[in-house]
């Protein structure tokens, strides 16, 4: 079966992120002035060949841990794990 | 003694910028240089090896991230458990880290810049394969440039790194005084380099390999050389290997 997932990766909390500050920066000029705490994260789409969904699962936590994060600086959720009955993740 | 020149390993990846001026340095201080590739499983028979600065693989997904998986890493990774010299140099650095080898990471300097200039660092031990023979508190001039170069580490783990003297550079004044202001990155204690636990693993942001020649500048990078090729022909510390 083909499953596609969703990761999305972001820097822990605290951690301080530029590009966040940079955005937040920039927004007050478009006349947004009510905006803080913006944080930019990484999202990651896979398409995953495995037996079933708990397998896939599995494999998507693992690549999560082992290579789409650091888990020194980041958090990595694993947002959606679905099967791919239409064909989307050819796409 | 020996009148063996120590043979540096130097690892090429795809984006590596400052390989050539690691050979030359390692050249113009006394030692054998080796060029290696990241996709051979061979360290050519090295007694150090550095990983250099640049940008390995674009810098994709993390700095260091992709490097770290490269075939050459496995041998290096059996290298540095046997308790031989290995270096990282700002991108080195990161993949180091990356690795699990140093601890820590690195992320976009706090100011939000690229940081390209001359910054004093401090020798905080000498136990490391740069270090070695020089002395607590030295203060070396060697240049910077990277976007991410502020060290980062958790709470708990900047302590027991401080408690264990994981800590071998921080930024300084030319007087060796911390100052936020000559910190170009943010990097937490002021950290421009670090160490693993047994001391044979080390990893600094600025680039001693730049600064060797005195015809092109300051020449703090020439001591660490200089400890890197003695500490490449030094046996094995027991109980290591």
């Amino acid at each position: 079966m083909r499953y596609v997932a969703r990761v999305e990766v972001s820097l822990k909390p605290g951690l301080l992120d530029p590009q966040g500050k940079a955005i937040e920066g920039s927004l007050p000029a478009l006349g947004w002035s009510n905006v803080s705490d913006v944080r930019v994260g990484k999202y990651v789409r896979l398409v995953v060949d495995a037996t079933d969904l708990e397998a896939a699962t599995t494999q998507v936590g693992d690549m999560s841990r082992r290579l789409l994060s650091n888990p020194v600086i980041e958090d990595a959720v694993i947002r959606e794990v679905v099967e791919d009955a239409v064909g989307n993740g050819r796409a | 003694m020996t009148a063996r020149a120590p043979r540096v390993g130097v690892v090429t990846f795809p984006g590596s910028l400052d390989d050539r001026d690691a050979v030359r340095a390692v050249r113009a201080m006394g030692g054998e240089a080796v060029p290696l590739w990241h996709g051979e499983r061979d360290l050519g028979g090295a007694d150090a090896v550095i990983l250099p600065g640049g940008f390995s693989y674009g810098d994709y997904l993390r700095t260091g991230a992709i490097a770290r998986f490269a075939p050459v890493m496995e041998e290096l990774r059996a290298f540095a458990d046997a308790g031989r010299p290995v270096v990282g140099i700002c991108n080195g650095f990161q993949i180091l880290c990356e690795a699990s080898l140093l601890p820590g990471a690195l992320i976009r300097n706090a100011g939000r810049r690229f940081v390209c200039r001359w910054v004093d660092v401090r020798v905080e031990t000498s136990l490391s394969p740069l270090t070695a023979g020089l002395v607590a508190g030295e203060v070396l001039r060697v240049p910077v440039k990277h976007g991410e170069g502020q060290f980062v580490a958790r709470g708990d783990e900047l302590d027991r790194m401080e408690g264990d003297g994981l800590v071998v550079f921080r930024y300084c004044d030319p007087d060796g005084a911390l100052g936020a202001e000559h910190n170009p990155n943010g990097s937490a204690a002021a950290i421009a380099g670090v160490r693993n636990e047994a001391g044979n693993v080390v990893g600094l942001m600025p680039h001693p390999e730049h600064a060797i020649d005195p015809d092109l500048g300051p020449t703090g990078g020439q001591p660490m050389f200089a400890a890197l090729l003695q500490s490449a022909l030094e046996p094995v510390a027991s109980g290591i290997r």
